[in-house]
């Protein structure tokens, strides 16, 4: 039987992964809602212009480890953290640091497309809008559409209400919403898994082309996919104690190592299919 | 065997007993209709609505005044209470922390089901005693009893505004002021309106705040909302206390 990921041929043309500037530097990451700790002791870079993607299985904590890089486990009522994230060098739970600020650098997209109830060229607009970026909208939201290979698809029905475009048009409707308010890092938290293999190809695509100007964390259940589109691969396991839960680190390293050759046992069983 | 009868004969008991406590309502709501508009055809007519009251003891006249009384009424208690009902809904479901939320919620909910006599008494006490009965009193009066209305209608319908919109627009760097002025008032503005309305129809049919705040009024068309101003439902209570059967029929007809 042959393997079902060939990472080796879809990383045959990866570049060497530029490690030199760190956007993320997480020390001992700790996140609680009330007692119970989501993710302990996690410590992670997260390098400039690659795309990083988070795997593990199913209630490991990998969207609490990435809602907390741009502060929205800040609106979960009971939510915590310990330990540090430094941001290009600054602490973004230090004190006196606007979270609205942090996601307003750092972007997000959520695993359910979730565009305004508005027109298509409003839900891009509205966020440069608001924000003050009014000057030359029509040619900012032009670009963020181009940006999340939607602009073809929708130049002739900009006015049109966004949700009537498809799935997986919505969700790149998202992409470009994000994008338009120039942040520096993307999140994406599952951004295909409610998408059909089209869709899905279509935002892996995206992602490559997003990975010139961005800076892309992607949680993601679906292994191919991470070994598709990731540069770096964090693999995330359930440490279970007793009646606790908690989500770690197990492995963090380039993608092909990870699922080629990975340090560790679990690690291994999970990339091979034989979890559980 | 018999238990299976037993729950078979009480099966069919319920159902008559719910069909027949339904038909009561539904009779009750028919008698009342029918038995006010059959005496009252006689008094219907144009003049009806386009003339004031005449005077004591004269034929003829109508309730013109007293519509556009309730209409001023409603429209200031409107004024009044949909602003800081609505945004008493917004501080709850997008802004309080669930200690505060809780009991303001709690007082929302007991400010509902106060007797309207009592905000009648209040506001009675409050602005009519020591100035006079006002047009302003009674709207303010009104208000109370709209706002608990708007607030709970206007806090149902944010509720059901999906969190995913909240977190896509603070995730863009939105400020959550701007969050609910521009993605979540828009999509509920129509829930709101229909609470607004309903607590409208409520408040045009009290009596008991009106009497305490601007029952005393002139026969004639009033706009001048420092006054008491004419109103529908203290007409009724009025004419049903007086001896004069022909304004009997016209009550009826308000």
């Amino acid at each position: 039987m042959t393997p079902v990921i060939d990472v080796a041929q879809a990383r045959k043309d990866a570049e060497p992964i530029e490690k030199n500037d760190v956007v993320f530097d997480i020390q001992k990451l700790t996140a609680s809602y009330g007692k119970q700790p989501a993710i302990s002791d996690v410590d992670l870079e997260i390098y400039r212009n690659v795309i990083t993607a988070v795997i593990g299985p199913s209630g490991c904590g990998k969207s609490t480890f990435i809602r907390c890089l741009n502060r929205m486990n800040d609106l979960v009522p009971g939510a915590r953290i310990e330990g540090k994230i430094l941001y290009q060098g600054d602490d973004l739970y230090a004190s006196g640091v606007d979270p609205v600020e942090v996601r307003r650098r750092i972007g997000m997209v959520f695993q359910k497309a979730n565009p305004f109830p508005k027109s298509i060229y409003d839900n891009v607009a509205w966020g440069p809008r608001v924000l003050g970026m009014r000057k030359d909208l029509d040619g900012r939201v032009e670009k963020a559409l181009r940006g999340a290979a939607l602009w073809d698809e929708v130049k002739d029905r900009l006015k049109k209400n966004a949700l009537s475009l498809s799935g997986g048009q919505q969700q790149r409707l998202c992409i470009a919403r994000a994008i338009a308010v120039e942040p520096d890092v993307l999140l994406l938290d599952e951004p295909a898994s409610a998408l059909d293999p089209i869709a899905t190809s279509a935002i892996e695509e995206l992602m490559h082309e997003l990975k010139r100007d961005y800076t892309l964390v992607i949680v993601t259940h679906n292994m191919q996919q991470a070994a598709r589109v990731a540069d770096m691969t964090a693999f995330f396991s359930l440490d279970v104690d007793e009646s606790r839960r908690t989500g770690v680190l197990v492995e963090y390293d380039g993608t092909a190592k990870i699922f080629t050759n990975p340090g560790d046992k679990r690690t291994e069983d999970y990339v091979t299919g034989r979890f559980g | 065997m018999s238990r299976y009868r037993r729950r078979r004969i009480v099966n069919r008991l319920m159902e008559v007993i719910a069909t027949v406590a339904a038909l009561v309502a539904v009779a009750v709501l028919a008698i009342v209709v029918v038995s006010v508009a059959k005496r009252a055809a006689g008094a219907i007519s144009w003049d009806f609505f386009t003339k004031p009251q005449a005077l004591f003891g004269q034929p003829g006249g109508g309730i013109a005044n007293a519509l556009v009384g309730t209409v001023l009424l409603v429209l200031m208690a409107g004024a009044m209470a949909l602003p800081v009902g609505v945004l008493t809904a917004i501080y709850l479901t997008e802004f309080a922390p669930r200690r505060v939320a809780v009991p303001i919620q709690v007082v929302i909910d007991v400010l509902a089901g106060l007797p309207t006599i009592v905000i009648g008494i209040f506001v009675y006490a409050l602005l009519v005693i020591g100035h006079t009965q006002s047009g302003i009193a009674g709207a303010f009066a009104l208000a109370i009893i709209m706002l608990p209305l708007i607030a709970r209608a206007t806090q149902e319908v944010l509720l059901l505004v999906p969190s995913t919109l909240r977190e896509a627009s603070l995730a863009l760097g939105v400020r959550r002021w701007r969050t609910v002025l521009g993605v979540i008032l828009p999509t509920s503005v129509g829930g709101i309106l229909t609470g607004t309305v309903l607590a409208v129809a409520r408040a045009a049919g009290e009596t008991a705040p009106l009497l305490f705040t601007s029952s005393i009024f002139a026969n004639t068309v009033q706009t001048d909302v420092t006054k008491p101003l004419p109103n529908i439902p203290v007409l009724i209570f009025t004419y049903s206390e007086q001896p004069d059967p022909a304004l009997h029929e016209q009550q009826r007809s308000s």
